[in-house]
């Protein structure tokens, strides 16, 4: 009886090591390469370092230092949320727009006389619930949340532009808040390393955390189990959201003005760089919180070296574009390399 | 359990199932004793797959009633088909392959510490660990990820957490399928101690007739909508099915 079932069964089992074989090589470097990932980029971080260093003493300075951090805040507050939901399968485009719009309801709160603490607990609700427009739209009508969100940067620049006029406004001087929300030299830096250090608790250690890998590395299965993939993913829209909204809020309080133009693309670019160089995956399933810190800790390193080594701006955005390339390219094939190797 | 004489572990009776003007399940009838291993067998479009996605709750009959440990109930949701020890193993396994093989074990059932909202990991590879070993399933590691493992050590471990989340009726949808020998031999022996322990009662649906017959106490055949045939597995039957499905397949030929 057994005999009807060995021809096929043989030849699959052939076909099984066949691949085995093929494993060997690329899927080991590859496997190296993307569970030492961060050990590289802490490598890379510390070779810039030494380079820059090198090339220009006044690098490690305290006022360079503290240029390199301010870079390099809020662009990781915003890349934590950013994290969270390329893990679950999804991006936020709008995040940088996010970040200009909502700290206005300060200003506005402000103006009628009432404290910013209660205007800042405002302004992260309204991040919340652009979170929650981004989340409902992409997971109930089935939009991607490329085009959402895309949609929705449009839209948080019309409504940035037209409730501040099109001018800056300033952040009114209450003088603890102001501190404590920015404006201390390091306060932007420890908040973010405090959010840094919590998301990679949520994203390691609780059931949120496991369910979001589960949900961006098998939607199907994630469901079968009873997940509600819905649900995760529209939390972290939520989620990503109020992050967006808090770093855009310490940065206004850092430079002490509101600017309808602030953010934007860039900061959400550099933000979703950053998570990518730091090893998290774009088709999802795979990333962590510390690795996209380290990510944007980098990209802040070439800025802040640049800007010092007198490189223009142009020339700084060639490279850039290219590195940030590379680290995509490199993403995609290591993941596609791996796979192909455990079948 | 299996001392006392139990009622089956459940009982479908006249059940029907229609898709618009296509009627996907005429009449079917079929049982489940308690710690038995049913084979269901029957060609593609037979309506294995509307069966089994009827008794997971995911779909609901039009006809006919359930009956499961003696009790007639109405599969309103998986959840609610869960909840009555039904658990199904899905060709695509729901394996998480990012995850490692114990937290694959406990998903959506995770632990944690009581006094903080924080995965339990200790607790839960420990006891993933031993579930595994008492089931004999071998593994590299239970860190690794599920990504690592073979395709039978990936279908085990998707019965084992099947079983492990209290199962007393599991369904199992081409275990053996896209598998080699070695492979397939490993899941026909975990099937079998799992009979041994009697503790779960199994539907099987395969299309090996070798590998059913072997491992299977019951052999359902389905064919348009019905169960043609139900007899006790044995290497006889191998012919009595293969001249069904033949016989079915000349009319088939016969009539297009």
């Amino acid at each position: 009886m057994a005999k009807n079932v060995l021809p096929e069964s043989s030849a699959q089992e052939t076909e099984v090591k066949a691949v085995e074989g093929r494993r060997g090589f690329l899927s080991s470097l590859a496997s190296i390469l993307l569970r030492q990932r961060e050990a590289s980029i802490v490598i890379v971080a510390i070779v810039l370092v030494i380079y820059f260093q090198a090339s220009n003493q006044a690098f490690l300075s305290a006022a360079s230092v503290a240029t390199l951090f301010q870079y390099a805040a809020a662009t990781t507050i915003i890349a934590t949320g950013e994290v969270m939901l390329l893990i679950c399968g999804e991006m936020d485009l709008s995040a940088g727009m996010i970040f200009a719009l909502v700290p206005f309801v300060i200003y506005f709160v402000a103006q009628a006389g009432i404290s910013m603490w209660v205007g800042i607990i405002l302004a992260l609700i309204l991040s919340g619930i652009i979170g929650l427009f981004n989340g409902a739209i992409t997971v109930f009508l089935k939009v991607p949340s490329f085009i959402t969100t895309l949609g929705m940067i449009f839209l948080l620049e019309g409504v940035a532009l037209l409730i501040s006029g099109g001018f800056p406004k300033l952040v009114p001087q209450e003088g603890l808040i102001n501190v404590i929300m920015g404006h201390g030299l390091y306060a932007e830096i420890i908040w973010a390393v405090v959010i840094v250090i919590i998301m990679q608790i949520v994203l390691s250690y609780t059931r949120w955390g496991l369910h979001t890998v589960a949900t961006g590395g098998n939607a199907l299965g994630a469901s079968e189990v009873g997940i509600n993939v819905n649900r995760i993913k529209i939390g972290n829209f939520i989620l990503s959201a109020i992050f967006s909204g808090f770093a855009g809020i310490l940065e206004s309080f850092r430079i002490t003005s509101m600017d309808p133009l602030a953010g934007g693309t860039n900061i959400m670019f550099m933000a979703i760089a950053g998570a990518v160089i730091g090893g998290t995956a774009l088709q999802g399933g795979l990333g962590t919180i510390v690795g996209a810190f380290l990510g944007v800790l980098v990209l802040s390193i070439l800025q802040d070296g640049f800007t010092l080594l007198g490189v223009s701006a142009f020339t700084f955005d060639v490279i850039l574009g290219i590195a940030i390339l590379i680290a995509m390219i490199l993403n995609v094939r290591l993941r596609t390399w791996r796979e192909r190797g455990t079948v | 359990m299996t001392e006392t004489p139990a009622p089956e572990a459940i009982r479908l009776e006249h059940i029907v199932k229609r898709f618009g003007a296509i009627t996907a399940l005429r009449d079917v009838s079929l049982h489940l004793k308690q710690g038995e291993v049913l084979g269901l067998v029957g060609d593609n479009g037979a309506g294995k797959s509307t069966l089994i996605k009827i008794i997971t709750g995911f779909i609901q009959p039009d006809g006919g009633r359930i009956l499961v440990n003696g009790q007639e109930v109405r599969l309103r949701s998986v959840t609610q088909a869960r909840s009555l020890g039904i658990e199904t193993v899905y060709q695509d396994l729901a394996l998480v392959n990012e995850l490692t093989v114990y937290h694959n074990m406990f998903l959506k059932r995770e632990r944690v510490l009581g006094f903080l909202p924080l995965l339990d990991n200790r607790t839960m590879k420990a006891q993933a660990e031993e579930y595994l070993r008492s089931m004999r399933v071998n593994i590299p590691s239970i860190d690794a990820t599920v990504a690592k493992l073979s395709g039978g050590q990936r279908q085990a471990i998707a019965i084992a957490r099947a079983v492990y989340s209290n199962a007393k009726i599991l369904l199992l949808d081409e275990p053996l399928a896209a598998m080699g020998a070695k492979e397939g031999s490993l899941i026909m022996d975990l099937i079998r101690r799992l009979k041994q322990r009697g503790d779960v009662s199994i539907i099987m649906i395969a299309h090996n007739y070798a590998q059913v017959l072997e491992i299977c106490d019951r052999v359902n055949l389905l064919q348009h909508g019905t169960i043609v045939l139900d007899k006790p597995a044995s290497p006889e039957l191998m012919d009595e099915l293969t001249e069904l499905v033949m016989r079915e397949y000349r009319i088939g030929a016969a009539g297009s």
